[in-house]
C-alpha cells in the first residue's frame, strides 16, 4: 500500500543510470568525440549555440552529445551552463559590412557589387540519399571544382546601402554606440518592447516556431511581401572598448548568417514611398532560421509603421512570449508531474455537481 | 559543485532576487517582474521557487521541500538534493522543524509557526490571465483595481452550477487591494494564507514574477454574501491515520473501484501514526 508514490530517490538514481546507458547505447560502437560532433554536424552546433545564446562550439557539442540529439534539451544545458557565466563587457556592435563573406546572396539585383556568392548551400542540391555516405571512408576530400580566385580585400558592400542611397528603404539610423542595449536574460520582457529586446527574443526563439509564424505571413496572416534584399553568411570579428583600455581590441571572430528583407512600401501624402525592413541574424550557418526571423521581426513592426495587427504574427504578446522553446518545452512537459491535488479537487466537486444534479433530476 | 556558488545563483543575482522579494513584501500581493534566470532544471519544475529559495537561503536554514504535500514525490526529492548539494544545508521532512519551506500545489497542515518562509512554485502568477491573455491590459486592470470581470466570472458558475466551480487557484484579495492567484494550492489550502505568521513568497520563474504575503497579512477568497466561500470537504477520514479536517488524496487500489482516501501531508500523517502506534515503523 501506498508505494506507488514512495521511493522517489531511488527512482531517480535509477533513471538516471538508465539514461546514462541509453545515451552511450552499444558499447560496440565507437563513441563520439566532441570534435566529430562539431565538424560532422556542425548545423547542429549551430543551431544550440544560436538558441542556447552563447557561442561556444565545443560546449555545443558537448550539449548535442549529452543530449542524446535532443537539440532543445541541448540548448537548454547550454543555457543552463551561460546562465552562470559573469557578464565581462558588452562588445562593440558587429561589423557585418566587414564580414569575410562565406555566402551572399541577393533576390532583389540580378548582380550586385561585390557578386552572388553561393557558397556552401543545400539549396541546389537533388535531396537523393547518397548511399555512398553510408559507407566509413566512401568520402574523398573534396574542394571546389575551380576554386574563384578569392578576393578578400574587395569590399562587399551591403545591399540594403545602396536603396538607402536612393532614399528607396526607410534609412535606419545606428542607435548611439553608447546607450545601453536591452538583455532579456537580466531584465524581464515588458510590453510594448523594444526593438533590440524583440531581436533578442527572436534570435533565441525555436527555429520551428519563427519558420511557422514567418510563413503564416506569406500565406496571408499578416502579408507584408518580403523580398530577401540579402542574406550574407561568414566571419565577423568581435571587438570589445574596455574603458581602462581606451581603444578597441578583436576578441574573436564568430561566423553569423544575417538576413535583410525589404518589405512592402509605405507612403503618404506628407512621405513618399519607400520600403520598409526586417532583419535576423543567427549564429553560424542558419540562414532558415535568420529569415523567418526576418519576417517575424517586419510583422512585430506593425504598430510603429500603423498597421492593424490582424494575425498572431503581428501581435507582440503572442509572438515574444511563446518563441522560447526552453520554456514552452518545460511548461509543456511539466503536465507529466504529479498534479493529484488539483485533480482530487476537481474529483470532489464534480461528484457534488453530479450529486446535486441526480437529486434535482433524476436519471 | 564546488565550482558553483553558495546555492548555485552568483551573489549579484541573489541581491537583485531579494530586491525584487523586498518589493513583493513592501506591496502584499503585487507581481513583480524579476530577471529570472535560466535555471538547471526545466521550467514548470519550479525554476521561480528554486531562485526565490535560492536567494533567501543562508547555511543555518533547515529546509523542507513537499510537492502534492509530500516530501517524497520525485519532483521534491529533485529539489532537496539540489539544496543539499548547492548548500550542505539541513533538511527536513517535519514541518515545524523546518525554516524554509518550498512547496508545490500544498500548504502543510501542521500550522506554520512565525519565522517561517514558504516558497510557492507557480506556474501562471496573474489572476485574470484566463480572461485577458494580454499581460499590457491585465497590468493596467490591475493599476486600476478593476476586478469586476473575476466576480463576473464567478457569478457565471453560481448561475450555471449553483456554486462556484473553482477549486484550486481560487482567486483572493491581498490586504484589501491586489487580486492574487494563489499558487495551484487547493482552494481547501486558501484559508491557511490568512493572517498566517510565515512569509509566504511566490515564485513564476518562466513568467518572470516574484509576489507576496507577509506574515499577518488578510487575504480574502473571492465570494458572495448569499454564496460564501467553501472549502472542500471529505465524508470519511484518512485511512492510515484517522485525520478529519485535512485534505485526502485518492488512491485506487484495484480495477473494481476499489479506493482508499489518505492524507496528502505525508509528514502529518506518518507523525500522527508514529504517535498513536506503540511499536513505531510498523
Amino acid at each position: 500500500m501506498y508505494v506507488a508514490v514512495k521511493g522517489g530517490e531511488r527512482a531517480i538514481d535509477n533513471a538516471h543510470r538508465l539514461l546514462a546507458e541509453e545515451r552511450r547505447g552499444d558499447p560496440a560502437v565507437a563513441e563520439l568525440s566532441l570534435a566529430q560532433i562539431d565538424q560532422q554536424l556542425a548545423l547542429a552546433v549551430d543551431r544550440v549555440m544560436t538558441e542556447g545564446s552563447l557561442y561556444d562550439r565545443a560546449l555545443a557539442a558537448l550539449a548535442v552529445k549529452q543530449s542524446r540529439g535532443d537539440l532543445i534539451e541541448a540548448i537548454f544545458l547550454l543555457r543552463a551552463y551561460r546562465t552562470t557565466l559573469p557578464r565581462l563587457g558588452v562588445s562593440l556592435p558587429l561589423d557585418t559590412d566587414a564580414m569575410v563573406v562565406g555566402r551572399r546572396v541577393s533576390a532583389i539585383f540580378k548582380d550586385v557589387p561585390g557578386g552572388q556568392i553561393l557558397g556552401p548551400t543545400f539549396d541546389y542540391t537533388h535531396r537523393l540519399l547518397d548511399f555512398e555516405l553510408a559507407h566509413l571512408c566512401a568520402e574523398s576530400p573534396t574542394g571546389p571544382m575551380q576554386a574563384e580566385e578569392a578576393d578578400a580585400a574587395a569590399p562587399v558592400p551591403r545591399v540594403m546601402d545602396l536603396l538607402d542611397r536612393e532614399g528607396l528603404i526607410e534609412s535606419e539610423p545606428p542607435a548611439s554606440e553608447e546607450a545601453p542595449v536591452g538583455d532579456l536574460t537580466r531584465e524581464p520582457l515588458t510590453f510594448p518592447a523594444a526593438r533590440d529586446v524583440r531581436l533578442q527574443n527572436l534570435a533565441r526563439g525555436d527555429e520551428g516556431f519563427l519558420l511557422a509564424m514567418g510563413y503564416a505571413t506569406q500565406r496571408g496572416y499578416g502579408r507584408n511581401h518580403p523580398f530577401a534584399g540579402e542574406i550574407r553568411q561568414g566571419e565577423v570579428a568581435v571587438t570589445l572598448a574596455p574603458e581602462e583600455v581606451g581603444f578597441p581590441i578583436e576578441v574573436a571572430t564568430i561566423t553569423v548568417t544575417e538576413c535583410q528583407m525589404v518589405n512592402q512600401f509605405k507612403g503618404s501624402a506628407t512621405a513618399p514611398a519607400q520600403f520598409t525592413r526586417g532583419y535576423g541574424l543567427a549564429f553560424g550557418q542558419a540562414e532558415r532560421k535568420a529569415m523567418a526571423m526576418a519576417l517575424v521581426d517586419r510583422a512585430l513592426r506593425g504598430r510603429e509603421l500603423g498597421e492593424d495587427p490582424a494575425s498572431p504574427t503581428q501581435d507582440e504578446e503572442f509572438v515574444l512570449s511563446h518563441s522560447d522553446n526552453v520554456e514552452a518545452s518545460g511548461f509543456v512537459q511539466h503536465l507529466k508531474l504529479p498534479h493529484y491535488v488539483d485533480f482530487q479537487s476537481e474529483l470532489v466537486l464534480v461528484r457534488d455537481l453530479r450529486a446535486a444534479h441526480g437529486s434535482t433530476a433524476p436519471r | 559543485m564546488s565550482r558553483y556558488n553558495f546555492a548555485y545563483l552568483d551573489e549579484q543575482t541573489k541581491r537583485m532576487i531579494r530586491r525584487a522579494v523586498l518589493k513583493a513584501v513592501a506591496v502584499p500581493g503585487y507581481q513583480v517582474p524579476f530577471g529570472s534566470r535560466e535555471m538547471p532544471l526545466s521550467y514548470g519544475w519550479g525554476t521561480g521557487g528554486v531562485q526565490v529559495t535560492a536567494s533567501v537561503i543562508g547555511p543555518t536554514d533547515v529546509l523542507k521541500v513537499i510537492d502534492q504535500g509530500a516530501d517524497d514525490t520525485t519532483n521534491a526529492v529533485s529539489i532537496r538534493k539540489f539544496f543539499e548539494r548547492t548548500t550542505g544545508v539541513a533538511t527536513t521532512t517535519r514541518t515545524e522543524a523546518a525554516t524554509l519551506i518550498q512547496t508545490r500545489h500544498r500548504i502543510p497542515e501542521t500550522p506554520l509557526r512565525v519565522g517561517q518562509i514558504v516558497v510557492f512554485q507557480v506556474p501562471i502568477p496573474e489572476p485574470l490571465r484566463w480572461l485577458e491573455p494580454r499581460e499590457a491590459e491585465t497590468r493596467k486592470m490591475h493599476a486600476l483595481e478593476e476586478y469586476g470581470v473575476m466576480y463576473v466570472r464567478l457569478y457565471e458558475d453560481i448561475t450555471r452550477h449553483g456554486r462556484v466551480a473553482q477549486t484550486y487557484e481560487y482567486p483572493v484579495i491581498v490586504d484589501g487591494r491586489y487580486l492574487m492567484r494563489p499558487s495551484p494550492i487547493p482552494k481547501f489550502d486558501n484559508p491557511k494564507l490568512d493572517r498566517s505568521p510565515a512569509l509566504m513568497l511566490f515564485g513564476a520563474g518562466r513568467e518572470k514574477r516574484i509576489y507576496a504575503v507577509p506574515p499577518w497579512t488578510s487575504v480574502k477568497s473571492l465570494d458572495f454574501d448569499d454564496h460564501p466561500f467553501e472549502i472542500e470537504h471529505w465524508d470519511r477520514p484518512c485511512a492510515l491515520c484517522g485525520a478529519t479536517s485535512v485534505f485526502l488524496d485518492e488512491l485506487i487500489v484495484d480495477d473494481k473501484g476499489g479506493r482508499l482516501f489518505i492524507c496528502s501531508d505525508t509528514d502529518f500523517c506518518s507523525r500522527r501514526r508514529a504517535a498513536s502506534d506503540p511499536i513505531p515503523g510498523r
